[in-house]
């Protein structure tokens, strides 16, 4: 190991922020948003590419943001939780994820919206086994899911017309 | 760079391994070449009656591509490992480079003709799958060398495959894996390739399962001595997803359906198989 760890200048887009920052190479998606940026979001659940709780949109992907250095992010489009609402105003899913108590400790919710988002962009009426298999990455220990299904299913019929 | 920085610099492809054994210092590589930034290493072609995919295709890519929805066991392969976000980044040629025994992409391709290029800067070798793949995380690949790309041959008219594996839940690895690949000629089976997954250092070769199908017509008899043949090749650890007995009864188990599949398949029916799990 070097003695001084030299660190790279990067430019990205967080919800649709533009940032330009110098980090270490080792540093992670998930530390470069929740220590650089402050968007506090985005959790860290097992650091281990399990639980899904980091997961945030890469270029319009959903992906596990502690399995990714910062520095492969450079001249990337990232959405954190912080970019669904709108002025304000809450996004449909987020929306749809309170109504339908799609969440208890809330520790996972933030991973599990966004890979609601992806699964909504690219599929506006998904089947019940459709939305199983986009949250099969992310992890919750206490809803049993059912709630979690409801607000997806919610938040599909919301945003139809979108 | 990589003559550079010799041979404790590691590739970089989508880092679904490679990042997590870092975590854990299972890997400590001295320096990362991260491939992400090269252009034109992510593609699907059909060409020559085969499917040629750039070593940085990603697993989400396969799994949406009409070109390798035309080889069913390619898309149970990648429609089923780990989860999206995973395969939003993980990648064919780092599953194969990766070697890990309980990974997907080795047990699939070893039940089709595979070919790996291995490129250098100046010079590029094509090497053979079986070939390919030496030991439990070790290739052929030598520490100035890349995959640059994976051909696969198209199997011929009446052929039919697929690929069943089972895992605990969606983000973990396989328990047990098995692929089977079958040509048939109405009832009699020209040719057969099985491949098991999790129960070796590497995906293993049922040569005798295969010997017990070729030639022959397929009957619930035929598929039973395969399965038993299989089993028998299996060389599982006990570990915490399973003792050695249960992962040996479940490949047999496993593979017993996926040639259930296979054959409705190369019949032409469309069914819908991948990684089985709760």
């Amino acid at each position: 190991m070097p003695d001084v760890i030299e660190k790279i200048a990067i430019k990205l887009t967080v919800n649709g922020k533009a940032h330009s920052l110098t980090v270490e190479p080792r540093m992670l998606l998930v530390e470069l948003i929740r220590e650089a940026l402050d968007l506090t979001g985005t959790h860290v659940g097992c650091d281990t590419t399990y639980c899904g709780a980091c997961t945030v949109l890469m270029n319009g992907a959903a992906v596990k943001s502690c399995t990714i250095f910062a520095v492969q992010a450079d001249g990337a489009q990232i959405m954190t939780v912080e970019g669904l609402e709108n002025h304000g105003q809450l996004h449909p899913i987020q929306k749809a994820f309170g109504d339908a108590y799609g969440l208890q400790c809330g520790y996972c919710t933030p991973g599990l919206m966004l890979s609601t988002a992806q699964l909504l962009s690219q599929n506006k009426q998904p089947s019940e086994k459709e939305i199983r298999k986009a949250i099969a990455g992310n992890t919750c220990r206490c809803t049993g899911y059912q709630n979690i299904l409801k607000a997806i299913q919610m938040a599909a019929q919301s945003m139809k017309g979108a | 760079m990589l003559m550079e920085f010799g041979e404790d610099a590691k590739l970089l492809a989508g880092g679904q391994s490679l990042i997590p054994l870092m975590k854990l210092r299972y890997a400590n590589p001295s320096h990362l070449v991260d491939l992400n930034f090269i252009s034109g290493t992510s593609y699907i072609r059909e060409e020559n009656e085969a499917l040629r995919f750039g070593a940085l295709t990603r697993h989400a890519q396969i799994e949406a591509s009409t070109a390798s929805a035309n080889i069913p066991i390619i898309h149970d392969c990648a429609a089923g490992i780990a989860d999206v976000q995973v395969r939003n980044r993980g990648t064919i040629g780092g599953s194969l480079a990766e070697a890990d025994p309980s990974g997907d992409w080795a047990t699939v391709l070893m039940t089709l003709q595979t070919e790996v290029r291995c490129q250098r800067s100046k010079s590029d070798r094509r090497v053979q799958l079986a070939d390919f793949i030496k030991d439990a995380y070790t290739t052929a690949l030598a520490h100035d060398e890349l995959i640059s790309e994976v051909v696969v041959k198209t199997p011929p008219k009446g052929s039919g495959g697929a690929y069943l594996a089972f895992k605990r839940s969606a983000p973990v690895y396989p328990t047990a894996s098995a692929a089977v690949q079958l040509t048939m000629d109405g009832e009699i089976c020209k040719d057969a390739a099985i491949a098991l997954g999790c129960v070796g250092l590497t995906a293993i070769k049922a040569k005798d399962a295969e010997g017990v199908l070729r030639g022959q017509r397929v009957t619930a008899k035929t598929i039973a001595t395969a399965v038993e043949a299989t089993r028998a090749v299996a060389e599982p650890q006990s570990d915490m997803r399973g003792s050695a007995d249960y992962k040996r009864t479940l490949v047999g188990s496993l593979l017993k359906r996926a040639i259930d599949v296979a054959l409705r398949r190369a019949r032409g029916e469309q069914i819908e198989a991948s990684h089985i799990y709760a």
